[in-house]
């Protein structure tokens, strides 16, 4: 069985980091690992993606296939459409409300929030969790948290690969000290409503 | 890392000398080199890929095994001393990485170093996936030095930048450098041992190719079917992904569309699995050939895999190597077989392949139907989002006050390969030309000398500036030329990811060094960017820092207004290497809502909200540049409002 799952997002939100911590995470396990990263001209403010694909077989194409991808999670609203194609029938959307409004949409006096675009996932698709970045932000105290938060609605839908338990050993095990706390609350927080 | 496994490769191989320039896709070979040195490596970013090459030649002459590593475009900068280097040749293993960007995803062209390869009748190797990546780096060092000769390494972005579990081997291999031998014949280049030194290569090669048949990544799997399927690099995987697909499933897509590809698992024409076509009628399945050296050719095995074959398709991005060759190999040795590929349109000549695409065209020519794609309800309209300069950007300040100062007057903009080619964007707009590394300096040159009018300008970083600024500069002193300078220093190479540069006054190693003791100090040994200018003979250098606005746009007035090779160095940190300083806020009372601030300078910090102005304070680094920009005084310090 082969796991796949596609991260998204917008330059600078953590996505890499992301998608580090679930292939590390399955690594560990002792499973095979095959990722693709956006890294380079479209770090910052571009659309970035993220492939991670897990399997006890051999996994050939770094890339997932359109319309295999098991797990959506997305940074940002607008880009978890932007990569819908990828997602299977039926497959998780993990997806933060949040939306980040790019120059071009300032610029063009477009009135681009995000909420089309949750709407259009919510009213679409049978399997979308929605996640309030901003909210876990606030009462983490930093928005470097927002990661963990999506990777932590990702690992309660049970489509990670990796369990909320799981997740917490990688924080403590990849992540610097300094971290851990907020982060661990993220993940409460998204896990338990604290 | 795909770019991991070939550095530890590196390592893995006794390789005692690392050196390149940073450039997207191949810069974490060499820092994990860096990262992971137990201090018997000199590890260095060159000041370009010249000079990178020719510091390895140097130590492989000497009997070192020397790393290259650069991106595509590179091996054009450092094509003068690799050319000669491919008669001369090494005496320690040399292998040279350039890394292919097909898409381009973060390149100016779509060239492919196979092709280069042949062009320099240089070896080349072209791994698959990261795994491969790694035991190539150690084959191509082995056979570097068994034949005397860098030889080439190709991955792409899909190989570099793709994580993969692999396995290492615990050996490690040292190698001690006797020092250099003298021998004029072989050292020194000349028209007479050039001309016995390309018979020697051109002798060399067949035989190579012929060797490289049985190398086990050139791989022939021959099946009883009459079609066959030729592949490299990582479209060779998704090749076996889309093979994968048709042969688990039944069909393309069995489970979600409804069968409508017949595949017999059952022994038909003989001991193989058969696929069927639309028409029910099998196929048989094709046989494959992958090819993990593309130059020399291995011929034999290409041989191999033609006999009895009608038709061919080839996978492989950028040119068509492999198919070119097939199509050599099937005329000299007039055999009856097409060969499809990129030459009749049978697959995209440009771009990335993708295992769509692959699946795709696999379909079409072994006359399988993909199942229909269920069509996705229509999608709400979404944002451009192209990448731009980050909030707090110092290049943006620097653009601003040149647009400022030059508002109205007859000015051309050449820009240069860095982070500051996004100021072409808008609102900025302050990019006319971007060509190469180095060439804004020069083209603003011919533009001024033809059209007296303008006044020219060339935009250049720090990094750029000591990789291939500074001829320029000379250049224009040299033959009275008219142009503004303008280097946006920000004492770093920051688009591929922050390397240290002469600038800086850290040497690579020293950079790794100070960054484990946590120390950020100034250094001695830096070199001066300003002193460099006077020293060509420029008498307006001024180093202005751009948030300082009125003084920046002052500056610039003045430089437009004088004559011969004026130069502004406008220095401020990336704002990546900086803490945040305090933020801004909109003070909604006081804001009029003119938009000045988002149409002018085009920080994603910025958008509207509730009819207002308004500061995002994730992204907001605090450098003040939209309250320079405000004509009502409504932007303030966080909590600093008088």
């Amino acid at each position: 069985m082969t796991k796949n799952i596609l991260l998204c997002g917008v330059g600078g939100q953590g996505t890499v980091k992301a998608s580090r911590i679930i292939a590390l995470s399955a690594m560990e396990e002792g499973r095979n690992v095959r990722t693709a990263e956006t890294i380079g001209m479209a770090q910052r403010g571009g659309c970035v993606v993220s492939h991670v694909r897990i399997s006890d077989q051999a996994i050939y194409s770094p890339l997932i296939p359109k319309g295999k991808a098991d797990l959506l999670i997305a940074f940002e609203p607008g880009e978890a459409v932007r990569c819908i194609d990828y997602l299977k029938e039926n497959g998780v959307i993990i997806v933060n409300r949040k939306a980040v409004t790019p120059v071009t949409a300032s610029l063009s006096g477009s009135s681009y929030d995000g909420s089309d675009a949750a709407s259009y996932l919510t009213e679409h698709f049978p399997n979308v969790r929605l996640i309030d970045g901003d909210r876990v932000s606030e009462q983490c105290g930093s928005d470097k948290v927002l990661n963990i938060a999506l990777l932590a609605g990702a690992a309660a839908s049970g489509e990670l690969g990796i369990s909320v338990e799981g997740l917490k050993d990688a924080i403590r095990k990849q992540l610097p000290e300094k971290t851990h706390a907020m982060n661990m609350k993220a993940v409460d927080i998204v896990t338990k409503g604290a | 890392m795909g770019n991991e496994a070939a550095a530890f490769g590196a390592i893995h191989a006794g390789v005692n000398l690392v050196a390149g320039y940073p450039g997207t896709p191949s810069t974490e070979i060499l820092e994990t080199v860096a990262k992971n040195n137990d201090g018997s490596i000199h590890v260095e970013w060159s000041v370009n890929e010249k000079a990178a090459m020719e510091v390895a030649a140097g130590a492989a002459y000497s009997g070192a095994r020397v790393l290259v590593t650069m991106k595509q475009v590179g091996l054009n900068v450092a094509a003068d001393p690799l050319m000669s280097l491919a008669y001369v040749g090494v005496r320690g293993g040399m292998v040279v990485v350039a890394a292919d960007d097909p898409g381009p995803i973060s390149s100016q062209t779509e060239q492919d170093t196979r092709t280069f390869a042949m062009f320099s009748k240089l070896p080349v190797f072209d791994p698959s996936d990261p795994q491969e990546a790694y035991q190539m780096m150690k084959d191509a060092f082995e056979l570097s030095e068994k034949i005397h000769s860098p030889v080439l390494f190709r991955p792409t972005t899909r190989v570099c930048h793709g994580c993969a579990s692999i396995e290492v081997s615990d050996h490690y291999e040292k190698n001690s450098v006797p020092g250099f031998e003298k021998d004029t014949m072989r050292w020194v280049i000349f028209p007479r041992t050039s001309f016995l030194n390309h018979k020697k290569i051109e002798e060399r090669n067949p035989k190579l190719g012929e060797e490289l048949s049985s190398y086990r990544y050139n791989q022939v799997v021959k099946k009883k079917g009459k079609k066959g399927i030729a592949a490299g690099g990582v479209s060779y995987a998704y090749l076996m992904e889309a093979l994968t697909q048709i042969k688990e499933n039944g069909t393309v897509d069995k489970n979600e569309t409804g069968n409508k590809i017949e595949t017999e698992t059952k022994n038909v024409t003989g001991n193989e699995n058969v696929i069927g076509n639309k028409n029910g009628v099998p196929a048989g399945e094709p046989s494959i050939f992958r090819v993990g050296t593309p130059f020399p050719f291995p011929e034999k095995a290409a041989l191999e895999f033609l006999n009895g074959l009608d038709e061919v398709l080839c996978f492989e991005e950028l040119d068509p190597v492999i198919e070119r060759a097939l199509i050599y190999t099937a005329g000299k040795y007039h055999l009856p077989v097409t060969i499809h590929g990129k030459h009749d349109g049978y697959v995209a000549a440009a771009g990335e392949n993708s295992p769509e695409s692959v699946l795709s065209d696999l379909a079409a020519f072994l006359n399988l139907d993909l199942p229909e794609k269920e069509k996705l309800p229509e999608k709400p309209e979404l944002p451009i989002r192209p990448p731009v300069l980050c909030a707090g950007c110092p290049h943006r300040a620097s653009f601003y006050a040149v647009k400022q100062a030059m508002k109205g007057k007859k000015a051309v903009f050449c820009g240069d390969i860095g982070c500051y080619t996004l100021g072409n964007a808008a609102p900025l707009d302050m990019v006319d030309t971007c060509l190469c590394m180095g060439a804004d300096v020069t083209i603003a040159q011919g533009m001024k000398v033809v059209d007296p009018d303008v006044t020219a300008f060339s935009f250049i970083g720090d990094s750029t500036f000591f990789a291939s600024g500074i001829t320029g500069v000379v250049n224009a002193v040299y033959n009275h030329n008219d142009i503004v300078l303008i280097v946006l220093d920000n004492s770093t190479t920051a688009m591929t990811g922050h390397q240290p540069h002469p600038g800086t006054g850290l040497t690579m190693m020293e950079f790794f060094q100070k960054k484990k003791e946590g120390i950020r100090e100034d250094v001695a040994n830096k070199v001066s960017i300003e002193k460099i200018l006077r020293g060509i003979g420029l008498s307006f250098v001024e180093t202005v820092d751009p948030f300082d606005q009125k003084k920046a746009i002052e500056t610039v007035k003045r430089a437009a207004e004088e004559t011969g090779v004026r130069a502004i160095i406008f220095k401020a940190p990336c704002i990546a290497l900086e803490k945040p300083k305090d933020l801004y806020q909109v003070d909604a009372d006081q804001c009029k809502s003119c938009r000045k601030c988002i149409n002018e300078i085009g920080c994603p910090a910025i958008s509207m909200k509730e009819g207002r102005a308004f500061i995002e304070k994730s992204l907001c680094y605090g450098c003040s540049l939209c309250e320079s920009v405000c004509p009502f005084d409504a932007i303030h310090e966080e909590g600093g409002q008088a």
